[in-house]
C-alpha cells in the first residue's frame, strides 16, 4: 500500500529525514516511536504534502502511485488521512460543517454523489456511536477552546468520517486520560478492516497495548534505526531511547 | 467701444451670468451641475414646488462644503462638472438570450448559484416564462396594499404620498448633512419609499427586486423608511450579482425612521464594480445612511456585506433618542486587489438605557487597504447606556492593510461601553489543515473566511446569507497562495 524509499526531506535549510525506508502492507498497524525531534512529525507531514518541506531525495508510492507527485488534498481524497499532532482551531465553522465539506469533496473526486443532508446525518450519528464523542462538540467551531482531550477525540471522529485507507495518528494518546485513551484505542480498532492500515506515533508503549502494532519502528535524526515486533516497544519503555543512541553512534 | 460690440458684449456676459438653457425635452442634462440642472432635474420628475425648493437649498449649501479628506482612502479629485447628472431611464438594448451575454457574467452568476430566470432578469433578456418578475412584483404589491404598507419608488411617493415624504424627507439625514448628502439631496434621481402604519409588522422582507421600476436608479438614490409605532419592517438592499455601472460616483442616501415600540431592519449586500485586478475603474461608493430610533423602545439593526466598490465610504448609523432604543450595525467588509474601504458605524445615544451592538468584521486581500471607523457617543441625557464593539480584521497575504479608528466618546458615568478588537491571519496552519482533509485550497478559504464572518452572516436573511457566503468566497478567490 505505502513503500517509502530513502527518503530525504528538509525545512529551509534543516535537512530532517535522512533516508527513511518503509513499507506498508494492508491490514497491518506501524508503531513509529523515537525522541523529541528525532523527524516523527514532519515524516508525517511530509506524506500528507506539507509544502514547508522539500523532499530532496526518495520516492513515495501509495496504492501504486507516485505520491509526492499529488497535491495534499488529492492525497487525502486517494484516503490518507492524517491525526494532527496539534489539530488547528477553525472559529465559525462546526465539525459537522467541516466534516460535510471534506466528505462532498472527497466524494465528488471519486465520482460520487454528494450526500443529501438525511444520510449525512445518518452517517454522522453512526459514527458518534463508534468512537464515543460527545455530539455537543460537533456543532461548536472546530477545536475553538476545545481540551487537548477532545481534540484528539475529535480527529478520530474525522477519521471514522471519511473512512481512510492509511491513517497516520500523531501523537494520538498525548492529552488523553486513561478512559479516553480506550475509547480512541477502541474506535481506532474499529475502525481496522483487512484493507486498509495504520500508522500510529507515539511516545507511549501504553497505547500500543490497545492497538496492536504488527511493526515497531525507531525513527532517531531522520532514520528508522531499529524495527521490530511489538516487544521493542515494550524494551522501549524500560530503557529508554540511550541504548539504541549509542548502538547509532557505534556503528 | 462701438454699438455693435456693446451688444455682443451684453449677449455674451448675459449668456455667461445665465448659464445655458437646458432643453426640457432632451433625454439628458448637460454635464455639469448648476441650479438649472437642479431645476431641470425637479421639472423632469413633475416635482412640486416644495421639493424643488428643498433640492435648491441643497444645492446652495452644498456649493459652500468642501469634499471630506478624512476617510483613509485615496483617490483622483473627482470632477463635479464632468458628471451627467440626470439621463432618462432608457431602455437598454434588450439581449435576445442569454447566449448573447458576456459569458464572463454568466460565470459569475453560475458560481453564485443564481437560477436562469434570475439570471435573465439581471441581464435584461426578456422573460418570456410564467414567472415575470414584474407580475411576482404586482402580487407581492397588493398583498401589501392590504396591509396599508406603502412600498414604492421615491418619485412614485413624491406623487402619490406627498404629504409623507414632505414630512420625512432630510429628517433623519439632513440636506446639509454633509458633502455628498447634500449632493444627493440635490440631484437625487429616484430610490425606494416604504411606510409601514402602526401595529403592523410586514410580513415578507421588501427588497428592491420586488419593486417595479427598481433598474435605473441611477447613481444618486434616494431611500426612506417609515416605520410607525409596534411596526416591523426588513428590508434588503441590494443583490450578489455583480453589478456594473458606467457611473463612477454613487453617492446614495438612506434614512429609517422608527417611532415607539417599531424595529426596522435593513440588509444590504454590495457589490458594485471593483474595478480591474490593476486597480482600474471601479465605482466610488459614498453612502450616507441612518437611522433614528425616536421612539422608546424602538429599535434599528443595520447588516452589511460589502464586497464591490473601488472605494467604499459608508457608515450606517444609529440615532438612540427614545429611551430604552437599541441599535445593531453587523458588518462584513471584503477588499481585494486595489480596492480601500473605509467603513464603520455611529451609535449616538440619547435616550436612557439605550443600547448599541457593532459586530465588524474587515477581510483584506490582494494590496488593499480596509479601515473600519466607529463612533460611540454617549450624551449626558444617556443613563444608564450600554454599547459592546467588535471589531475582527483577518489578513490574507502581506500587502494588504487593516486599520481601525474608533471613537468613543462618554458624558454619562454610568454608561457601560466595551471595545474589543483583533487582528487575525489566514494561517497556512489552517489551509493546510483543510487540504488534508480533501479541501482543496479555493473552498478552505471560503470555509474559513465564511466562519470567521458567521456572527454576521446570520443575521441576514436565509437565502441571502447562503448567496452572500459564496460572494465572499468568489470576491476572495485566487487571493490565497
Ligand atoms: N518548520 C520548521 N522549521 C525549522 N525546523 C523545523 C520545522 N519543523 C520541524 N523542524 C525541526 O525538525 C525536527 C524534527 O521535528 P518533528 O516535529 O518532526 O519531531 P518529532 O519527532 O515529531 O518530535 P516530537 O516527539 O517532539 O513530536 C525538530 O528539530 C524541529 O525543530
Ligand atoms: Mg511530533
Amino acid at each position: 500500500m505505502l513503500r517509502i524509499k530513502n527518503l530525504h526531506a528538509r525545512v529551509e535549510e534543516k535537512q530532517i529525514l535522512n533516508g527513511i525506508n518503509l513499507e506498508v502492507k494492508p491490514g497491518e498497524v506501524h508503531a513509529i516511536m523515537g525522541p523529541n525531534g528525532s523527524g516523527k512529525s514532519t515524516l508525517a507531514s511530509v506524506l500528507a504534502g506539507r509544502e514547508d518541506f522539500e523532499v530532496t531525495e526518495g520516492t513515495v508510492e501509495f496504492l501504486g502511485k507516485d505520491l509526492l507527485e499529488m497535491e495534499p488534498e488529492d492525497r487525502a481524497r486517494e484516503g490518507i488521512f492524517l491525526a494532527f499532532q496539534y489539530p488547528v482551531e477553525i472559529p465559525g465553522v462546526s465539525t459537522v460543517n467541516f466534516m460535510k465539506t471534506a466528505l462532498n469533496k472527497i466524494r465528488e473526486y471519486r465520482g460520487q454523489d454528494t450526500l443529501d443532508a438525511v444520510s449525512f446525518l445518518t452517517l454522522m450519528k453512526e459514527k458518534i456511536k463508534l468512537v464515543e464523542i460527545d455530539p455537543s462538540l460537533l456543532s461548536r467551531s472546530l477545536n475553538e477552546g476545545f481540551s487537548g482531550g477532545e481534540k484528539k477525540r475529535n480527529e478520530i471522529f474525522q477519521m471514522a468520517m471519511l473512512e481512510p485507507k492509511l491513517a497516520i495518528l500523531d501523537e494520538t494518546d498525548s492529552g488523553l486520560d486513561i478512559d479516553a485513551l480506550r475509547i480512541v484505542a477502541n474506535g481506532v480498532n474499529k475502525l481496522r478492516t483487512k484493507d486498509n492500515a495504520t500508522i500510529v506515533v507515539t511516545h507511549y508503549q501504553r497505547l500500543l497495548e490497545y492497538i496492536v502494532p504488527d511493526y515497531v519502528h525507531v525513527l532517531y535524526k531522520g532514520k528508522i534505526v531499529k524495527s521490530g515486533s511489538k516487544e521493542l516497544a515494550l524494551e522501549l519503555e524500560e530503557k529508554g531511547y540511550d541504548w539504541i543512541k549509542s548502538e547509532v553512534e557505534v556503528a | 467701444m462701438s454699438k455693435d460690440n456693446q451688444v455682443l458684449e451684453e449677449f455674451t456676459s448675459k449668456e455667461y451670468e445665465h448659464g445655458w438653457t437646458v432643453n426640457l425635452e432632451a433625454d439628458s442634462a448637460p454635464k455639469g451641475l448648476n441650479e438649472d440642472i437642479v431645476r431641470f432635474i425637479s421639472a423632469k420628475k413633475n416635482e412640486p414646488e416644495w421639493l424643488l425648493e428643498w433640492r435648491l437649498k441643497a444645492y446652495r449649501h452644498w456649493t459652500t462644503m468642501k469634499e471630506p479628506r478624512w476617510p483613509n482612502v485615496t483617490y483622483p479629485a473627482i470632477n463635479y462638472q464632468d458628471i451627467i447628472y440626470y439621463s432618462a431611464p432608457k431602455q437598454k438594448v434588450q439581449p435576445k438570450s442569454l447566449e448573447d451575454v458576456d459569458p464572463e457574467l454568466i460565470k459569475t452568476f453560475e458560481k453564485l448559484g443564481i437560477s436562469l430566470t434570475e439570471q435573465k432578469r439581471l441581464t435584461g433578456v426578456a422573460v418570456d416564462a410564467v414567472i415575470d418578475s414584474v407580475s411576482v412584483a404586482t402580487t407581492f404589491k397588493e398583498k401589501l396594499g392590504e396591509l396599508g404598507i406603502i412600498f414604492c419608488s421615491f418619485s412614485e411617493a413624491v406623487r402619490e404620498h406627498p404629504e409623507l415624504v414632505k414630512k420625512y424627507l432630510g429628517s433623519v439625514v439632513p440636506p446639509n448633512d454633509n458633502y455628498f448628502a447634500a449632493l444627493n439631496s440635490a440631484v437625487f434621481s429616484d430610490g425606494s419609499f416604504c411606510y409601514i402604519p402602526k401595529g403592523v409588522k410586514c410580513p415578507m422582507e421588501l427588497s428592491t427586486y420586488f419593486r417595479i421600476n427598481a433598474a435605473n436608479t441611477g447613481q444618486f438614490e434616494r431611500t426612506l423608511i417609515v416605520a410607525e409605532e409596534a411596526s416591523y419592517v426588513s428590508y434588503l438592499e441590494g443583490c450578489t450579482a455583480p453589478m456594473r455601472d458606467e457611473n463612477q460616483l454613487h453617492a446614495a442616501v438612506v434614512e429609517l425612521y422608527a417611532m415607539k415600540d417599531a424595529e426596522i431592519k435593513y440588509s444590504t449586500v454590495q457589490n458594485w464594480y471593483p474595478g480591474d485586478k490593476n486597480g482600474k475603474g471601479g465605482i466610488y461608493n459614498f453612502v450616507t445612511k441612518r437611522g433614528l430610533c425616536a421612539g422608546d423602545h424602538s429599535k434599528i439593526s443595520w447588516t452589511q456585506v460589502e464586497t464591490g466598490s473601488a472605494i467604499t465610504w459608508k457608515y450606517p448609523s444609529c440615532i438612540l433618542k427614545g429611551d430604552y432604543s437599541s441599535g445593531e450595525f453587523y458588518s462584513v467588509a471584503v477588499t481585494n486587489n486595489f480596492q480601500q474601504a473605509d467603513t464603520g458605524t455611529k451609535m449616538i445615544h440619547i435616550g436612557k438605557n439605550s443600547k448599541s451592538r457593532v459586530v465588524s468584521k474587515g477581510i483584506s486581500a490582494g494590496k488593499s487597504q480596509n479601515s473600519y471607523r466607529g463612533q460611540v457617543h454617549i450624551l449626558k441625557r444617556a443613563e444608564n447606556a450600554r454599547n459592546f464593539s467588535q471589531c475582527d480584521s483577518l489578513l490574507m497575504g502581506d500587502q494588504c492593510g487593516a486599520h481601525t479608528f474608533p471613537y468613543i466618546d462618554v458624558e454619562n458615568k454610568s454608561a457601560h461601553v466595551e471595545h474589543e478588537a483583533t487582528t487575525s491571519k489566514i494561517g497556512e496552519d489552517q489551509i493546510f489543515y483543510c487540504l488534508q482533509r480533501g479541501i482543496d485550497e479555493e473552498a478552505a478559504v471560503a470555509l474559513i473566511v465564511n466562519g470567521y464572518a458567521k456572527e454576521v452572516l446570520k443575521q441576514l436573511p436565509m437565502e441571502f446569507a447562503v448567496e452572500a457566503q459564496k460572494l465572499l468566497a468568489l470576491t476572495l478567490e485566487g487571493s490565497v497562495g
